[in-house]
């Protein structure tokens, strides 16, 4: 038995043995000149943040005093609305679920608002049938929450910055690297949590 | 070849009205299988042989300043030796010292024996929506073809080689670019997709084995080929990066990954792509 357990573990073991280490001061330099192209202001675009460079050597399998410290800075991102209200309107929230455009080197200069492309991985409203599934299903969202103020203020979060609930999520954080304004936020919060929004009167 | 195609176009915009998005995706897939199906019994009818043709005519035609065909260009195997060439690459070169993947070995033998001037042919390499590959890719799509039938057999005995696949797998999980994503966001997990468009979880091999050996692949959403480094540049896009560019270190050292990661998988060149 302890025989056996020692081969399986020999043979699993084995592509992480031949896993040769990489630098990532050698992946920085070979990601710098494979961008020649690259815009003096998209620099950071290239090298990441430390939660990313974190994230990256983790493989998004972070330890748990990492994941503790990726939560933490990530929550200093996070801006809210000054007045409380988290919820703005659904139908343009929806438009921006929709909508994948924005930030890509063919969408300069800017022609219309970013869009989230929140339908490239998540189920939503019902009429949509064209979705994603690398998220989790988003239906019913409010309505299986009860409308809460306090699931409220988490899909705000989320959306702001995923990281502070799930370290190393593969959400965008839409707040934190201002893919979406706090107004464009607060629609998407209202697609998901208003009772009004077809995501929870499944219309 | 016309009236089958258009026949699998009508099969995709009627599935494309399809009630649930499961059946939706499972219709188009059908659809798409039924076309592959056709296109066993008939595989002449895939546009993208029309770029193999090209291809080969483009090797075999004195180009260039140097005014010289390709035909001294060793993709590996020795000068002029295609047929099998591509299974086994990427690889070192000796000549070159560096590795390369079919396209990067192309435009490298088009600057030292035809005399074209590299920083030209990658400054727009890639073509845009309804425009034929370039001829680069056309050539590359020739010499890929001449492996078809072949399974991936690139050695990786050279420390280089080594070295490139694991870089490449190391960017695979680098995570970059205003929306964070990595290669590995969308494939590291099986059974997934964007919108309706499955995902190939390349990080297991067995699925890698399945489709990197379609590439280059007649794309029907763009009506053109696609090689490696456009699907390569085109993921780049998508994750809000600037433009990888063609040869680059980076790029092929994800070929690299890819293709160690298909090992054994079969070349069947052109593919076809939705």
């Amino acid at each position: 038995m302890r025989l056996t357990l020692a081969i399986i573990l020999a043979f699993t073991a084995t592509p992480a043995l031949a896993q040769q280490k990489i630098d990532p001061a050698r992946a920085d330099a070979v990601i710098k000149s494979a961008f020649p192209t690259a815009p003096a202001d998209w620099a950071a675009r290239l090298t990441g943040d430390e939660t990313m460079q974190q994230c990256s050597a983790a493989r998004n399998s972070p330890a748990k005093d990492i994941a503790e410290v990726i939560s933490k800075r990530e929550q200093a991102s996070v801006v809210y609305p000054p007045d409380n209200n988290f919820i703005g309107d659904w139908k343009k929230g929806e438009a921006l679920a929709q909508s994948g455009y924005g930030l890509r080197f063919t969408d300069y200069p800017a022609r219309q608002a970013n869009g989230g492309n929140c339908y490239a991985c998540h189920q939503i409203t019902k009429k949509e049938v064209s979705y994603g599934t690398l998220g989790p299903s988003l239906s019913e969202y409010g309505k299986l929450r009860e409308f809460k103020p306090e699931a409220v203020k988490a899909a705000y979060e989320k959306i702001y910055n995923s990281h502070v609930a799930l370290p190393c999520s593969t959400m965008p954080r839409f707040g934190a690297n201002k893919i979406l304004t706090m107004e464009q936020i607060k629609d998407a919060v209202a697609l998901l949590m208003s009772p009004e929004s077809p995501v929870n009167t499944g219309q | 070849m016309t009236l089958r195609f258009t026949m699998f176009l009508a099969a995709l915009a009627v599935t494309a009205l399809g009630a649930g998005a499961m059946a939706q995706d499972a219709d188009t897939e059908k659809g798409l299988e039924k076309y592959r199906a056709m296109m066993r019994e008939d595989p002449w009818s895939n546009p993208g042989f029309l770029d193999v043709d090209r291809g080969e005519a483009l090797w075999t035609t004195a180009r260039g300043p140097k005014n010289v065909t390709l035909q001294q260009c060793d993709l590996g195997k020795g000068p002029g030796k295609v047929e099998g060439a591509f299974a086994e690459l990427p690889r070192y070169f000796e000549d070159a010292g560096r590795v390369m993947d079919a396209e990067t070995r192309i435009l490298w033998c088009m600057e030292k024996l035809q005399g074209f001037v590299a920083a030209d042919l990658v400054k727009k390499p890639h073509p845009g929506g309804g425009q034929p590959v370039k001829e680069l890719g056309a050539i590359a799509t020739y010499v890929a073809s001449k492996s078809s039938g072949e399974k991936f057999a690139a050695k990786f005995a050279h420390p280089k080689e080594q070295e490139a696949a694991a870089l490449g797998e190391t960017l695979f999980y680098r995570r970059s670019g205003p929306f964070d994503f990595a290669c590995a966001t969308c494939h590291s997990q099986s059974g997934l997709r964007i919108r309706l468009q499955g995902l190939p979880f390349l990080a297991e091999k067995k699925e890698a084995q399945k489709v990197v050996g379609e590439w280059p692949a007649y794309r029907v959403s763009s009506t053109h080929v696609m090689t490696m480094q456009h699907r390569m540049y085109d993921c780049y896009w998508q994750m809000r990066m600037p433009e990888v560019e063609l040869g680059s270190e980076a790029s092929v050292a994800l070929i690299s990954f890819l293709t160690r990661q298909a090992e054994g998988g079969e070349i069947a060149v052109p593919g076809l792509k939705r």
